[in-house]
Parts: C-alpha cells; structure tokens; sequence
C-alpha cells in the first residue's frame, strides 16, 4: 500500500512528489508516456513570469509570486539553469500604455517586485532590435527563464534518490475508492493508495471524473513556436511580450537558457488532447506577429517548430484541492500559463493540503535536498577537461558536433534516477539533436550507446513512444 | 604542444586529397584528424558505383574510391587521428581538438586546410507542418544506417528532394525490399544528376513527381501519411491539389549545407551564395595560412571535382608552409553575373598563377543551347558553348591566367539562346 | 523510323542521347547528342541489351561494421537486377576482407562476380 500515487510526471507532478519526498512517505508517480516531463512540460515558453497578468487574490496570481521567488534556490539546490533576466510588455499605442499601466497596478496588487514603466529610450538602450516605433514598456526585473524539463527531470532525481518510485507507460485506466483510500488500475498494475495527486496535465479531468463528479473540463490549448540557432539567440536580452489586447495576446520573444531564441506561441482550443499538431498556418501567424516585436528575427536560422498543449480549465483558475465528494483525492488541474512559475509553490500548497487531511508527517531524516546536474563538458575549464577524460575516456569523444556533447555526458543521463531510456529522452537530458543538425550526425551514434548501456537490440531503441523504434529491422 | 606544419580538419576525400598532395609538393610533418572512427568520410556510406570517372578513368564506388586514397595516405606514412573532434582553431592556427586517448591537446599549425565537409538540411529548417514522429530521415542519415550499419529504416517510403541522396536512396530501398511511391521535386526539374534519374527512378519504374510538396506529416508514433500538393512555378503550393499518401517513412534530401562554424568562429568570411569560406586561387581563406577545399568550401555533385579542388588546396598549403607564396599581390574579384548562383573562387591572385585557372561555377536555373560568357570589367575575353546547363550540376570553367590580367572584376553571365 | 531520347548515364555530365534504328549503319543504329564514343556505345547497348552493375551489402561477421560493401565488378543484365539482390541479400562472410576479393563467383551465371568494394577488419 502506497501512501500517495502522484499521476503524471510533469513539472508539478514532479516539484509534488520532490515535497513529498521530505517525509517518510511511500510515494509513486504513474507517468502514461515513455519518458517524464513529456506532456505540456515538454514544450512551452521556458519563463518564470513575475505575476502581474494574474487576476489578482486568484490561486495564479498567488502561486506565480510565491513560486517565482522560490526558483533561485530551487534550482540551486538542483543545479538546473535559470536565469533572472527580467521581462519587458512593449506597447505601441497610447491604448496599449493604458493597458499597461493596467498591467502594473495589477502587479501592484499582486505584490510583485521591482515593476516599472519604462520609456522608449530605456528600453531601446536594453532592447536595440525591438521595432523604432514602440513607446515603452512594463518591465519586470523579476521575470525569469528556466529549462522545463530539465527541471522536471532534475526534480524527479531527486524524488527518486530521497524514495520516490517512478512508473512509466503507466496511463490510469480505472481507479477504484477502497474502504480507506483508493486502488488505481493501469494496464499493467493495480496499486493500492490512501491518497491520490491528480496532476494529469490535459487529462486531469478525465482522471478527476474516475472517482468524483464532474466539476470541471480541461480544454487543450495548443500553442505554437519557432526555436531559432544560436546565432540568433541575442536578438533580445529579456523575455519580450507584445501587449495583450483584446484580440489577441501576441506573441513573445525571448533567449532560452541554452542561448537559442524562442518566438511563440499562439493559442488556439483544439479537441483531440494528444494533438500536437503544428500548422502552416499557424506557425505563418505567429512568424508574421513576432516582427511587431523585431523585425530582425532571422527565420532563415529556424532550427525546429514545434506545438505544445496548455491545461486550460474552464474555472479560468488554477483548481488545487480535495476532491469534496473523493477524500484523500487532490486534483491539481488547470495547471496552464503561469503553471510552471507557480510550480514550486504548487509543491508546498500539495504537501499542506495533504497534512491538513493526513495530519503531520513525519520527517524523512534521510532526504537530501540536492541533486548535481549532468557535467557538461565543453562548461568546463581547460584543466577540468583534461582530469574528466582522464578518469573518464568517454569524454573524450564528441558524439553530438553542433552542440559538442559527449559520450560520457550521455552515458550519465542514461543511468542516472529517471534516467533516459530513449532518443528524445537522451536529447532533453544532455541535447545531442537539438543544434542545427537536428541529430544528422549523432542519432546513429546515441542509439548505439543507448542499446549498449541498456543491454538492448538497435532494433529496440525508440525515438519516444513504446513504438516508435528508429530501426525497424535489419537489412538482410 | 604538438606542432605540424599541415594540419587538416577532415580526413574525408577533400582532406585525404589535399594532404596527400601537400605530401608529395615536399611538406613532410602533416596532420589530418577526422571525427568519424574511419578515413573516408561521406564515400563510406555512398556504396553505388559512380565516382572516379575522370581522375581513374573507371567507375569506382565511395568506399572503393576512398580506398585508393586512404592506402596511398598510410602508404605515405601520413599521420592522422580518428574519433578527434576539433573543439576550436585560434587565428594564430592553434587547434584545440579532443579524443579518448590524447584527451584535449592543442596544435601549433604553420598551415591548416579545412576540409570539414556538410550537413544536410532538416525537417525543422523547412517547417514541414504535422507532428513529430519516428520515420522521418535526412536521406544521408537513412544511407548510413542502411548501408553502414545495416538497419532498415521503413517499408513504404516517400522521398522529398530529388537531390543525388535522394535518387540513390530511392533505388537503395526498393533493392532493399522497401516500397517507394515516389520522390518530390519542388520545382520542375529533378535536383540530382540526369544519370541517377534515369537508373535510379526509371530504372524501378519509381515515380518522379516533378512540381509538389510534402505540406504535412501525420502519424502518432511513427509516420502514418503525408499531405502532398502540387507546387506553382514559383514552387508554392497550389491550394485545392492536396492528396494524401499512407507511407511509414519520408526521407529528406532538400539540401546540404557547409559545416563552417569552426570556420565564423575563427572569423573567416564566408560567401552568402556557397555557405562556404570566401576563397582566391590557391583555395586560401581571408586568414592567411587557412584554406579550404571540397563541401566546407561550396557543395559539389561529382567527388572527382573534390579531389582535384582538394589537391590544389593541398599545393598552395605547401608552398605556403615553403614560403613560396605570394600574398598582396594585384589581385582580381569573380563576380556571379546574371543567371550565376555562385563563382568559386572568389579572389584571383594572378602572380600566384602559372597556367590556366580553373573556376567552379553554378547556373541560377535551366538553360539548353546557352553560352558562358566571361568579361573582365565588361570586355568579354572568353565564351563558350554549353548544350545543357541545370542549377544541380556544377560547370567547370577553365580560363588562361592571362587573359585575367589588368583587370579587377571577372564577370560570369549565362547567355541563353543564339543571340547575345 | 523508330527513335529514342535518353539520357546518358556512363557519366555525370548525362548527355541527352537520340538513338535512331538505322539499317544502313553498321551497329543497326545511329546516335547523335553524346561528347564521346562511350556515350554511342552506352545508346545502342541501352537499345539492344541493357546492363547495370549492381551495388548493396553483404553481412559480414567479425567486421568493424555488420555490413560490407558489394558490387559486381561487370555490368550485368538489368533484369535480372532482383535475381542477383536474392543471392546477395543470403550471402556472408567472415572478416577481415580485402577490396576486391570475390565473394561471389560468377554471379547468376552473367560472367560477372560479387566483389567486395572495401576493406573490412
């Protein structure tokens, strides 16, 4: 008998059960995709927004400001890149400087920190390819960008290393109410839980609705996106919003942690939840709305597009609570923009819920609050690289040309907790195939160490899903 | 620090041509490091027959025509390094580079040939729409699995670009037991050679589809289908003209782009219309010492081409390193005039000069019955007859150096038709 | 009079042949468009009797690599293309290999063996 089954393995399913893993708890997460932070973690913005657009006294607006203040420790404690580089709304129109002197007196509210209304000068001195006509801007030092997954992955090594268990291709099928707590059906397993965390992303009504009455629908809300090379990174020093309007909530434009420009997304209801389609259309739209922001995005440098699933609820708030008619379930739903800068504070909100209902917890004296990033070789001084291939050959060998990435860095992403057991698992952990080549060069390589660390046939290894093997067989 | 008077980064036919050459023009103490676990490079995987015609006179296969070089190399007793990737190259010609054995080591260079070959371009710089499932290949990625490695990557296959990979894939899986339904050109022509259409696609009774598109790729897992339209003459897709085509597998041969980041890093210029270092006669960048030959330095179809590029390369490396070589010279500029993508090279240094100079060149589009026109700043000094001219085949220009002097701008136009 | 338009594939540069039937002349045909003499042959042998050489893999066993390069090392008939693919596709052999060694002799009968188009150790 588990104590908490967490389902889903995203970013908050991921900061719930790292909480989670600071008491003496039996937890496990069932994850119904092949790999973690594969559902809406995978693809959105990367910002840590600083709280101003949240409707104020919502869960939002309360959750983003607490969790965007936890992120520089977090992600200290968990070696995950984050940057602090501030956001600017840009207004072209004296009726998009009200909407932003909107914007402000909300954040006022909102309690956060350090928000200004800067002129067209300041902001050119900060932001010189953003488009002449523009008349200033809201600036949030606070706003930051982070690497999702990375995070979600970092935060499930950890879980796992304080005695969090991890289920993958475990999609809940059924979930049965026991006399005390649950039993939860998946095609494989049948696990007994007092509590469950419901955090299934665009699935979390459906999961919701296996025990309770239906209380609310998750719409997907799919949202499109450009990521260009390197070279095309510093066209902006800051996560750049165009202003919200009524029409339209325009499009941003901002660096990655990694150095990349992302520009997206737009946003459109769609039915099927999987659907993660891109579209010409679509992605035409979003290429023609960023240049309101610059009309120096080199889309010419386009390395991949690329669509993503927001969990949008039709109560418009963050829903985190207690089932009424389910004790012992927590639905975490809703979870879209700013989800993952509330994600931390996400975490604690859970973990008191689940005191409240449990009474107190009994510490693990065992957990360890830290959890060290892969190496990534080419960060590392001239002497360092020597030492690491001297211990370790594998480094020496660069199986990823673009963005210079090792043997050694992959052979660690796969044995570590939640380690990568596929292509696109081994790309979010360390990146080989996410430079210019989009795996030209590498991908023969990373199968091969893929099916010699896991003891496995090439013909096993997949891209992603149980089957999307790369080899369908051998020729001959 | 080691310390070599040639090092070469690549040791696929481009570098294996010019260290060879530098080799036998009297430089002694040369280097090439290759990334890849063998010699070679591309010609390892390219296993169809083809290559050599005009350097041996025989039809040899990639892997036999590398062979030939990669024995006469060691034969030479030619140093090199496999499994090396090159990290960084300092103006000062200091290569950082690293592998398991040597782990990270610097290279003083006197001279340094570049020779780091292309990539193909991908689905993500084309933006087809749809999803993102398995079963989508960079035809050159497909090759190397199928031939090197021996896996079969689809059993019913759609091919996008009638580049040369993608005509020579197509025969490769229908030999292999796939099901091709066809290759896509955007325009309407096919891309790869008049030869590799014929045997490779009519051959096998495989559908050239002159003028479509892949518009969207559908499928969860792996590829299930992909939308296909008919494209106008200025290659957009013609709204109404979508069909759907059920396959497992889309292969891209859509274009191959010159691998020179080592190259911006190094602060090399490079040319808009190659992709390739901006080069003079002797194959030499605008870092005095640097040069560079074969796919780095502008993509070619035939390998034979590569090599001779290559050797001159080679050459002008060793008689720099001899301090034979003349810089600062008078020198002229090449110019791609009308119906001209590209002229390489860029510089002419004509006091480095003895005989002829040869150019390579690509047309913008096609031409039968056409001239090449060659001016020096607007006085024609040379024109020839060409039958039959397409942007995908690189025409070899040959000009006597001394028509090139007291000049400063060689123009390069196509003359379709009789009149000029 | 029977005519016929191709494309020359003894080399890159792919003049477009016209191949005419032609009794008078000594071959049985006359042909215009080729810049040499292979490109004539290549029209009436494309005509009369067409031949490929083939290329593919053959397993090898205790290679660097699992597969090994083939060719024949003459042309031989374009049908019997597939015919030639079965034996290939059955055939292994044992590193290390030389380029050039025969690995299968005299394939299908067609004078032509199956040699291997690199070293392998």
């Amino acid at each position: 008998m588990y104590d908490v089954v967490i389902i889903g393995a995203g970013i908050t399913g991921g900061f719930i059960a790292r909480e989670l893993s600071r008491y003496g708890l039996n937890v496990i997460i069932l994850e119904k995709d092949n790999d973690i932070a594969n559902g809406t973690t995978k693809a959105n913005s990367a910002i840590v927004h600083a709280g101003y657009d949240a409707k104020p006294h919502s869960m939002k607006a309360k959750l983003n400001v607490e969790g965007n203040k936890m992120f520089d420790y977090i992600c200290e404690e968990l070696d995950v890149p984050f940057k602090r580089i501030g956001s600017h709304v840009i207004a072209f129109s004296n009726e998009e400087m009200v909407i932003i002197n909107e914007l402000y007196e909300k954040g006022i509210i909102n309690k956060v920190p350090g928000l200004r209304i800067i002129d067209k000068v300041e902001l050119l001195q900060k932001e010189p390819n953003i488009n002449e006509n523009v008349l200033g801007a809201l600036y949030a030092p606070t706003a930051g960008i982070v690497g999702p997954w990375e995070l979600a992955i970092a935060l499930m090594e950890n879980a796992m290393e304080n005695g969090v268990e991890l289920m993958l291709n475990s999609e809940v099928i059924n979930i049965d109410k026991l006399e005390s707590g649950y039993k939860v059906y998946t095609k494989d397993n049948e696990i007994k839980t007092r509590y469950i965390v419901n955090c299934a992303g665009v699935h979390a009504d459906e999961i919701h609705n296996m025990v309770a009455a239906p209380k609310f629908t998750i719409t997907p809300r799919r949202g499109q996106y450009f990521l260009l090379d390197k070279k095309a990174g510093n066209i902006v020093n800051t996560v750049v919003f165009q202003c919200p309007t009524k029409i339209s909530k325009g499009v941003v434009v901002l660096p990655t942690v990694h150095g990349n420009l992302l520009v997206g997304p737009d946003a459109e209801d769609i039915e099927d939840k999987r659907n993660t389609e891109t579209s010409d259309e679509r992605l035409n739209y979003v290429k023609s709305a960023s240049m309101r922001t610059s009309n120096k995005i080199p889309f010419n440098k386009v390395i991949t597009s690329f669509a993503g699933s927001r969990a949008s609820s039709d109560t418009g708030d963050f829903i985190i609570k207690e089932a009424e008619d389910a004790k012992g379930f927590i639905d975490v739903a809703g979870i879209e923009s700013p989800g993952l800068s509330a994600s931390p504070a996400i975490g604690k909100y859970v973990v008191e819920l689940i005191k409240e209902i449990h009474g107190n917890l009994k510490e693990n004296s065992k957990f360890n609050s830290t959890r060290k990033r892969i190496i990534h070789f080419m960060e590392l001084s001239e002497e360092e690289k020597h030492e690491i291939i001297k211990r370790d050959p594998r480094y020496g060998r660069i199986i990823c040309r673009c963005e210079n990435i090792t043997e050694g860095e992959i052979v660690d992403a796969i044995h570590r907790n939640a380690g990568a057991r596929t292509v696109d698992g081994v790309k979010r952990r360390v990146r080989p195939g996410s430079g210019r080549c989009q795996g030209g060069f590498c991908q023969p390589r990373v199968i091969e160490i893929l099916a010699r660390e896991l003891n496995k046939d090439i013909t096993e290894i997949v891209k992603d899903g149980l089957n999307s093997n790369i080899a369908i067989g051998k020729t001959k | 620090m080691l310390s070599y008077d040639i090092v070469v980064i690549g040791g696929g036919p481009a570098g294996l041509a010019a260290a060879i050459e530098a080799k036998k023009n009297g430089v002694n103490n040369i280097l090439v490091i290759e990334r890849d676990r063998e010699l070679g490079g591309i010609l390892q995987q390219c296993i169809h027959n083809g290559f050599g015609l005009h350097i041996f006179k025989e039809e040899l296969t990639g892997p036999e025509y590398a062979e030939r070089f990669i024995k006469e190399l060691c034969e030479m007793g030619i140093e090199f390094k496999l499994d090396t990737m090159v990290l960084d190259i300092t103006k000062d010609k200091i290569v950082t580079a690293i592998n398991t054995v040597d782990g990270l080591i610097n290279i003083q260079a006197k001279a340094i040939i570049l020779a780091m070959g292309c990539r193909e371009r991908t689905r993500g710089a084309l933006s087809i729409a749809g999803t993102r499932p398995v079963g989508i290949y960079n035809a050159g990625l497909a090759q190397r699995l199928i031939n090197m490695e021996g896996y079969m990557v689809g059993k019913k296959v759609i091919i996008l670009g009638s580049g040369d990979i993608g005509l020579i894939m197509a025969r490769r899986l229908v030999l292999e037991g796939a099901e091709v339904i066809g290759v896509l050109a955007r325009g309407s022509y096919a891309a790869g050679l008049g030869r590799n259409v014929v045997q490779c696609l009519e051959d096998y009774n495989i559908p050239l589809m002159l003028r479509h598109n892949i518009v969207k790729i559908n499928g969860k897992d792996r590829v299930e289908s992909v939308v296909v339209v008919k494209t106008d003459e200025n290659k957009n897709p013609i709204p109404g003209t979508e069909e759907i085509y059920e396959c497992d597998t889309v292969l891209l041969s859509v274009g191959l782009i010159p691998e020179n980041e080592l190259s911006a890093n190094l602060g090399i210029r490079l040319d808009r219309n190659t992709g390739g270092p901006i080069v003079n006669e002797s194959m030499e960048t605008n870092t005095e010492g640097i040069f560079a030959c074969g796919n780095v330095l502008h993509v070619h179809d035939v390998v034979d081409y590569v090599t001779q590029e290559s050797q001159r390369a080679g050459r002008a490396a060793a008689r720099y390193v001899k301090n034979e070589f003349v810089t600062n010279s008078e020198y002229i500029k090449t110019k791609p005039g009308n119906g001209v993508k590209y002229i390489v090279p860029q510089i002419v240094q004509i006091d480095n000069l003895k005989g002829p100079i040869e150019f390579f060149m690509r047309v913008r589009d096609v031409y039968n019955d056409s001239r090449i026109i060659v001016k020096l700043d607007d006085i024609k000094i040379r024109e020839l007859k060409r039958q039959h001219m397409i942007p995908s085949e690189m025409e070899r220009l040959v000009i006597d150096s001394r028509l090139l002097k007291e000049g400063s701008i060689m123009t390069v136009e196509i003359c379709s038709g009789g009149e000029l | 009079m029977e005519k016929k338009e191709m494309v020359c594939i003894v080399c890159p540069i792919g003049c477009h042949l016209e191949i005419i039937v032609d009794a008078k002349s000594e071959t049985g045909y006359t042909v215009s468009g080729s810049q040499c003499d292979r490109g004539k042959t290549y029209g009436i042998k494309e005509l009369s009797n067409p031949t490929r050489l083939v290329t593919s893999t053959v397993k090898i066993i205790g290679g660097n690599l699992p597969r090994l390069p083939v060719r024949t090392d003459k042309e031989i008939p374009k049908d019997k293309i597939f015919e030639c693919m079965k034996i290939i596709n059955v055939s292994e052999i044992q590193a290390p290999v030389e380029m050039g060694q025969i690995i299968v002799e005299n394939i299908l009968g067609t004078n032509s063996n199956l040699v291997a188009s690199r070293s392998l150790h």
